[in-house]
């Protein structure tokens, strides 16, 4: 058992200060320390993509990332993507679209969705699907994810 | 009352647990946090058959943090093995005891402060294993010189049974024109949810008690089996269900093994221990459908129709057979002759025992395995007929003016017109154009097939079909079981408002939403203003054997229970408000929540006062009525008898019906599949939610091409799986999901309240066949016989090869 490390990050603009044994999952240190449980470990070997977070702006899968190796970043998972209580279009258009049904994968397609769509803010369909095929799900067959990210890509190109 | 316009049921009103699950704020199995909560890790079996000559556990119990070992030893100290609906002396524990017989089954579990700590102990057990031959393959393992897995059976066969229905085999064959014959092989594979088993389990001394949560989809029959397995009375076994399943596509009815072996383990080492379930564990040891070895024949007329079928399914159930097995085999009966008016059924199966992983029911249980031979073995025959396929179909199917109609072997289909709804699916394809463009494509050298399936699909389980395992003979020294019974609660609190305690225990379908819309229409409110409560625990909440959501329960058993709780509930509120408005409870009329004499509408009391009056003074209520207002219902389907004594049964409750229609192209150069086309119909009953219907279908839809063309839990003939992580068991993303045209064809069921059948199970069974039609199609300018699954662009590929280089 190594000593552990203290870990310093920033999550959904929260600044959080930990120790973590080198070998602890940042996915893990989000749950179990942090106690951020809408982050949902799946597959643990950076397949299924449950685990999305955006890391310093960047979708990452944060079960192949180690928890030490966070410090300093500013992390954001699914509980930093509604605002004041309110849904994000994005988050709205699932629930419109009938996009997610036993959630567990959600957190993970929400933030992959959230950076896709900042870098492509009008995407064809087909680009659409590529970009959600990161994420595995069980349950949708993924149709009406993807109607949803095209329907967020509407709602929110008209807000801006 | 079914089919009857309403206002909320029937609308695609938006799902109310998306809030939460939007958010992050759900409560799945590894949320439960609780005080001192210690963490376990399962050692794992590497070999796939050795005996356990010595577990050494005295490093791993020195390793930091460890609080526990438990093994094999223990296990069968304090538990006995499972029950099963099988006749031979099954020995299923939780954990091997003196032998192992697959790759990934448990052997020790260790208990420490943490999971990463409890892993760091396992590598420190020693396990001599004195390795066996194993056996994989389903004919194999039955040969008498094969491996046996367990000794005091003394053969590889768990179960096997001959049945007849009908006119004699051979005599039918003598009025047919053409036997047609030919060998399946249908693979294993599994739901793989994205969230795999949890257990949190806790044990007290003082009352010799536990409590256990779990991610368990039902059934609960197994809740009753678990309590008998630890040898405690089933009411001193508290199981807890959390609101949120994240998926289980019948996989996560094969947790309650693991509720044993965290009980045995928590009462050992006196703490409250979790287990979470890693994706390489759940690969490997979870659960699959069983793969199926199917030699089966079609005594056919020229003109197409069918007189008859023989066939011998042999299912491997591997290392163990446990509950619900044997229903693998069983589970179809009433529906074995799917839409098609076929009198004549003459059957043999095999369960067997190989060393592979176990298995669970799975999204479709069983239909997938019968329907991918009975529907290839129809396209075959009209092949050989030289008759259209869709042609022989017309040809088959059971008549509208039929209904009900009672299959050979006891289904009993309520309603349907399965014409008109196969023929919706070609009218969505255009058929007639697609075989235009296919004969075009084909002349220019293109790999174009059109694959059809038209099959019915069966919802809520009668549970009588697991006897069917046991002869008739063996069966009458037994009681009868029946029953497909679903619980829901009511309650209208002092303030008016409306809670509904499902017993429905959900995995994704959207019941809290369904359920608010009902109680909607029922109550006249709004369904925001109703609370559902999912979580089960077996402590509070009606169960019964059958509870739990599996075998597309909901829509019709769920939903009538929820229905008459319902209206219990409004047939009180109405003795109320007659007292109140001294008047006859008769004169009584209920009206968008209001309650008011027939004759005088303006004078009308709410609900809510009418909750008023029964909770906040008891004293005034009329003679006879308890405090309160709610409504309870464990309803049973009146279709859910026992066997008959000629191995008849109603095996289902209500029958759908889906009509698949796929156009594929093959690349020839690379084996790789496109959807040119597909047109899905499905007959559902009463829509309840179309959009959360849709998402059903289209969800069983990419599974069923998981299982049709990428997953498989494979295994190599010294019985290691090849396939434990996702790198290697490939579930389809969303580049693998073709656009699908999912139509409805509606015919209300006359024995449900809403006229509503399942829905999320249809393409799971009616997709591998056609997809397999599809290719078949598509090959058979080349002289390419499909018979198997997954088919894998490479497997394609070398069919293709394997072709060409025979007519070269």
């Amino acid at each position: 058992m190594a000593d552990k490390r203290q870990v310093k990050v920033k999550v959904n603009g929260v600044e959080y200060e930990g120790y973590a044994e080198p070998r602890k999952l940042l996915s893990d240190f989000l749950r179990d320390d942090l106690e951020l449980l809408g982050t949902h470990v799946g597959c643990e070997h950076g397949i299924c993509g449950a685990c999305t977070i955006l890391f310093n702006g960047e979708p990452i899968r944060s079960c192949l990332m180690f928890a030490v190796q966070a410090t300093g970043a500013e992390i954001m998972t699914v509980e930093g993507i509604a605002e004041n209580g309110k849904l994000h279009p994005i988050q709205e258009a699932f629930n419109e679209h009938h996009a997610l049904q036993c959630g567990f994968c959600t957190p993970g397609m929400l933030i992959t969705v959230y950076h896709f769509l900042k870098e492509n803010p009008n995407p064809t369909e087909e680009e659409a699907r590529e970009a959600v095929s990161g994420v595995l799900c069980r349950c949708t067959g993924y149709t009406q994810i993807v109607e949803a990210v095209m329907a967020a890509a509407e709602k929110m190109r008209i807000a801006a | 009352m079914s089919g009857e316009k309403k206002k909320w049921v029937g609308s695609s009103y938006k799902r109310k647990e998306d809030m939460r699950l939007l958010t992050g704020r759900g409560t799945f199995m590894d949320d439960i946090l609780l005080p001192n909560m210690k963490h376990a890790a399962i050692l794992r079996s590497p070999y796939a058959h050795a005996k356990i000559l010595d577990v050494d556990i005295s490093e791993a119990l020195k390793a930091p943090g460890v609080i526990g070992v438990v093994t094999g030893e223990d296990v069968k100290k304090a538990s006995k093995p499972y029950p099963c609906g099988v006749t031979i002396p099954t020995k299923y524990y939780t954990c091997a005891v003196d032998k192992v017989r697959f790759v990934g089954e448990p052997v020790a579990v260790v208990v420490a402060d943490n999971r990463y700590l409890a892993e760091d102990a396992l590598d420190l057990i020693e396990v001599d294993y004195d390795p066996l031959e194993a056996v994989v393959d389903i004919e194999k393992a039955i040969e008498p010189d094969a491996p046996v897995l367990h000794e005091n059976i003394g053969s590889n066969i768990y179960n096997h049974r001959f049945f007849k229905y009908g006119t004699d085999w051979d005599t039918l064959c003598q009025e047919a024109d053409e036997v047609v014959k030919w060998k399946f092989n249908f693979p294993k594979y599994a739901g793989s949810p994205i969230e795999t088993y949890g257990v949190i389990a806790s044990y007290s001394s003082f009352e010799n008690s536990y409590v256990v949560y779990n991610n368990y989809q039902g059934p609960f029959v197994n809740h009753a089996l678990t309590a008998m397995a630890l040898g405690i009375p089933e009411n001193k076994m508290r199981w807890i269900i959390p609101t949120d399943i994240g998926g289980g596509f019948g996989t996560k009815t094969g947790i309650y093994p693991y509720c044993a072996l965290m009980s045995i383990v928590a009462k050992k080492t006196g703490v409250t221990v979790k287990w979470i379930e890693d994706r390489r564990e759940h690969l490997l040891a979870s659960a699959t459908c069983t793969d199926r070895v199917t030699y089966i024949e079609a005594a056919v007329r020229k003109d197409g129709k069918i007189l008859g079928l023989k066939d011998k399914a042999m299912d491997t159930t591997g290392g163990y057979i446990r509950p619900p097995e044997p229903g693998c085999a069983y589970r179809s009966t009433g529906n074995h002759t799917g839409a098609y008016d076929i009198r004549n059924l003459d059957r043999e199966v095999y369960i067997v025992a190989t060393n592979k992983g176990l298995t669970a029911p799975l999204r479709g249980y069983g239909c997938q395995e019968l329907y991918f031979s009975t529907e290839r073995i129809t396209d075959m025959a009209a092949a050989k007929l030289g008759i259209d396929p869709a042609e022989i179909r017309f040809k088959n199917f059971v008549q509208p003016e039929q209904m009900p109609y009672t299959t050979a072997t006891g289904g009993y289909y309520d309603v349907g017109n399965y014409p008109a709804a196969f023929q919706k699916c070609l009218d969505i394809v255009e058929y007639d154009k697609m075989r235009e463009y296919q004969k075009k494509a084909r002349a220019e050298g293109r790999l174009v097939g059109i694959g059809l399936a038209s099959v019915v699909d069966p919802s809520v389980t009668n549970i009588a079909y697991v006897a069917i395992g046991k002869t008739i003979e063996e069966r009458k020294n037994e009681r009868d079981k029946s029953g497909s019974g679903e619980a829901a609660i009511v309650k209208v609190d002092p303030l008016g408002g409306i809670t509904v305690i499902c017993s429905t225990n959900p995995q994704g379908q959207g019941h809290e939403t369904v359920i608010s819309q009902i109680i909607a229409d029922e109550f006249g409110v709004h369904p925001d203003e109703v609370v559902v409560d999912s979580v089960l625990d077996s402590s509070d909440r009606l169960y019964s054997i059958t509870t739990g959501s599996f075998s597309s329960r909901f829509a019709s058993s769920g939903t009538t229970a929820i229905v008459r709780a319902s209206r219990q509930c409004i047939e009180k509120a109405k003795k109320i408000a007659a007292h109140l408005m001294k008047i006859k409870v008769e004169d009584v009329v209920m009206e968008e929540g209001k309650f008011f004499a027939k004759d005088k509408p303006e004078k009308a009391i709410k609900l809510r006062h009418i909750a008023g009056a029964a909770h906040w003074n008891q004293y005034d209520l009329p003679e006879g009525i308890d405090a309160g207002l709610f409504g309870t219902s464990l309803w049973t389907m009146p279709t859910s008898r026992p066997p008959d004594g000629k191995d008849r049964v109603n095996s289902s409750n209500t029958y759908g019906f889906v009509a698949e229609a796929i156009v594929v192209e093959v690349d020839q150069e690379t084996g790789e599949i496109t959807f040119l086309k597909w047109a899905s119909v499905h007959d559902a009953g009463t829509i309840l939610n179309p959009q959360i219907v849709r998402g059903q279908v289209l969800g069983s839809i990419v599974q069923a091409i998981g299982g049709s063309m990428y997953e498989e839990q494979a295994y190599d003939e010294h019985g290691q799986c090849l396939t434990a992580s996702f790198a290697d068991y490939l579930c389809p993303t969303a580049m693998e999901m073709p656009k699908v045209d999912v139509d409805h064809f509606e015919s209300p069921s006359v024995l449900t309240a809403l006229g509503s059948k399942g829905a999320g199970e249809g393409s799971s069974m009616s997709v591998p066949p056609a997809i397999g039609n599809a290719i078949a199609d598509a090959l058979a300018p080349l002289g390419v016989v499909v018979d198997e699954l997954p088919l894998s662009p490479s497997k394609i590929w070398h069919m293709i090869d394997e072709a060409k280089a025979k007519t070269n």
